[in-house]
């Protein structure tokens, strides 16, 4: 479904290349949800806003159900791929209701019978009617990620991209949010990938696992080799320890 | 644990006034914090926060603060004047905010901030508080203290400036410390080295911590004993190593909804709230 080729970004600022990602590579199969875990600065979420289209890669290196893809896209590859952003308080527009933000998608693509969707939408997602005509700021944080979810199913899309979706949750929030997108994308079919710091949380929601560092991609794994310890990279081993909890042992 | 704790709360009560009627935001707390590391955890709202601040007297109006008894080392903090707070905020205890970008001065190098700390609390030359401000940088593990010194909150990564932070609240040689979520906005291996840096101060020094956090993995790793705190009140108080085994239902819903990477769940488990957790 997601075909990734030695893929690098350079980020220019004045005199200065930084190279953001350097010639990754992994291919996600249909319906497989694929997962990214890495530092802040390690390139994980370049990598998903590449594969977005929202940045330019350095040289051609995206197939996307079969097409290449650059940046330049038509709307049925933008409506082919969603997005669901790390923070629910800063990705929804603050004077727009949930109504507004659901509705635009479908009136930018055209789509008849906006209101049976943006209902069925909200009920997909576990919101309330009475949530439809709500702003941002009269909605949890947890509901706003729900509306953000919503608002990135509403077109039908195959493949979902989550950013972080739930760094900025509690516990107990993070976990209905896990729950709703594990629901979701058995009942949508869709292929997604998940960013995250969080090896828990990945390891919970994918079946193969990327490690990323500096730019690079340190190791590939499954899910059941990462739980097990089985990682073979020094980088990977010291992440998941650290994941463990704090170890008074001297280091 | 020494006999005369640090701090000793009963019943404390915070509450914000307001046109819907009065918030309480803690309710009924009693603790103490001997010379060791004391979590607070909890979810946002839980007043785990308010907590803290309360203890350093800085809950802004029209915030009302009471309780039966909270004493600092034998002094009442409660009705303390103004000037009094000086001598201790600061001083004698203080408090480590959760995210350097927004608790550093933009526009001041980090090491003249380190170093203001310690001029405002003991009298001393300039050129001894420069040396004790780069003995400090350097004890919190900044490779290059004397570049670190010369730069601005923007230039540091978020590691370093959490660092920075706790330099300018340990060179005053606080007794108590209070790290409000000190580590949430860094990396997990960053995150396990300021922990360290916190972990041997508690150790070498004798320096009571409040660590609040609202991450189970790390405050039962890192902590003596915890507090749970659930819509104010403080629901269950447990030895850290045995928060696995917590017994109210609040502690153990939340423990069940955190995936692990130990074993394989298919759907997590979601926190149902009792209303009696508040009575």
């Amino acid at each position: 479904m997601i075909d990734v080729q030695d893929l690098s970004v350079t980020f220019r600022n004045g005199g200065r290349a930084v190279r953001a990602v350097k010639e990754v590579s992994f291919a996600v199969a249909d319906g497989e949800t694929f997962g990214i875990v890495g530092e802040s600065g390690s390139g994980k979420s370049t990598i998903l806003k590449a594969i977005a289209g929202l940045i330019a890669a350095d040289a051609p290196a995206l197939t996307i159900n079969g097409t290449a893809m650059g940046t330049q896209r038509n709307k049925a590859q933008r409506r082919l791929m969603q997005f669901v952003f790390q923070d629910p308080y800063g990705s929804l527009h603050p004077r727009q209701t949930v109504d507004d933000c659901l509705r635009e998608p479908l009136v930018i693509h055209g789509i008849d019978g906006i209101d049976a969707k943006v209902m069925e939408a909200l009920a997909d997602v576990g919101l309330q009617p009475q949530h439809r005509f709500r702003f941002p700021h009269q909605l949890s944080g947890g509901q706003r990620q729900r509306v953000a979810i919503a608002r990135a199913l509403i077109l039908k899309p195959r493949i979902l991209l989550l950013d972080e979706p739930t760094s900025a949750l509690d516990v107990s929030i993070q976990a209905e949010i896990l729950n709703l997108i594990a629901r979701l994308r058995s009942s949508y079919r869709l292929t997604s990938i998940l960013v995250s710091h969080d090896l828990a949380v990945v390891a919970h929601l994918c079946a193969r696992i990327a490690i990323m560092q500096n730019g690079q991609l340190v190791e590939l794994l499954d899910a059941a080799s990462l739980r097990s310890g089985a990682a073979k990279e020094p980088y990977s081993q010291e992440l998941l320890a650290a994941s463990r909890g704090f170890t008074r042992a001297t280091a | 644990m020494s006999e005369d704790p640090l701090i000793a709360v009963e019943d404390l009560n915070v509450s914000f006034p307001g046109r819907g009627g009065v918030t309480h935001a803690v309710r009924h707390a009693s603790f103490s914090v001997g010379r060791e590391r004391l979590g607070i955890v909890g979810e946002s709202g839980s007043g785990k926060s308010t907590t803290g601040r309360a203890l350093l007297g800085l809950i802004p109006r029209p915030g009302v603060v009471s309780a039966k008894r909270m004493s600092f080392a034998g002094q009442d903090l409660r009705a303390l004047p103004d000037a009094q707070w000086q001598a201790l905020r600061g001083r004698r205890m203080s408090m480590v905010m959760q995210d350097p970008k927004y608790s550093l001065n933009p526009v001041m190098q980090v090491g003249r901030q380190v170093q203001e700390t310690y001029v405002l609390h003991h009298r001393s030359s300039e050129a001894d508080a420069r040396r004790r401000a780069l003995a400090m940088l350097d004890a919190v593990k900044i490779r290059d203290p004397d570049l670190v010194f010369n730069l601005y909150p923007h230039q540091l990564s978020g590691g370093m400036g959490q660092r920075v932070m706790i330099a300018m609240m340990l060179i005053a040689e606080p007794d108590l410390l209070i790290a409000d979520e000190p580590t949430s906005a860094l990396d997990v291996t960053v995150q396990n080295e300021v922990l360290r840096i916190l972990d041997d101060l508690v150790r070498d020094r004798g320096m009571g911590l409040i660590f609040i956090s609202h991450n189970l993995t790390i405050v039962s790793s890192f902590c003596d004993r915890v507090l749970v705190m659930y819509g104010g009140r403080i629901v269950e108080e447990c030895k850290a190593i045995e928060l696995a085994a917590a017994k109210h239902p609040y502690t153990r819903a939340l423990i069940k909804a955190a995936p692990s990477l130990d074993h394989v769940q298919t759907e997590l488990s979601v926190v149902t709230r009792d209303p009696a957790w508040l009575t």
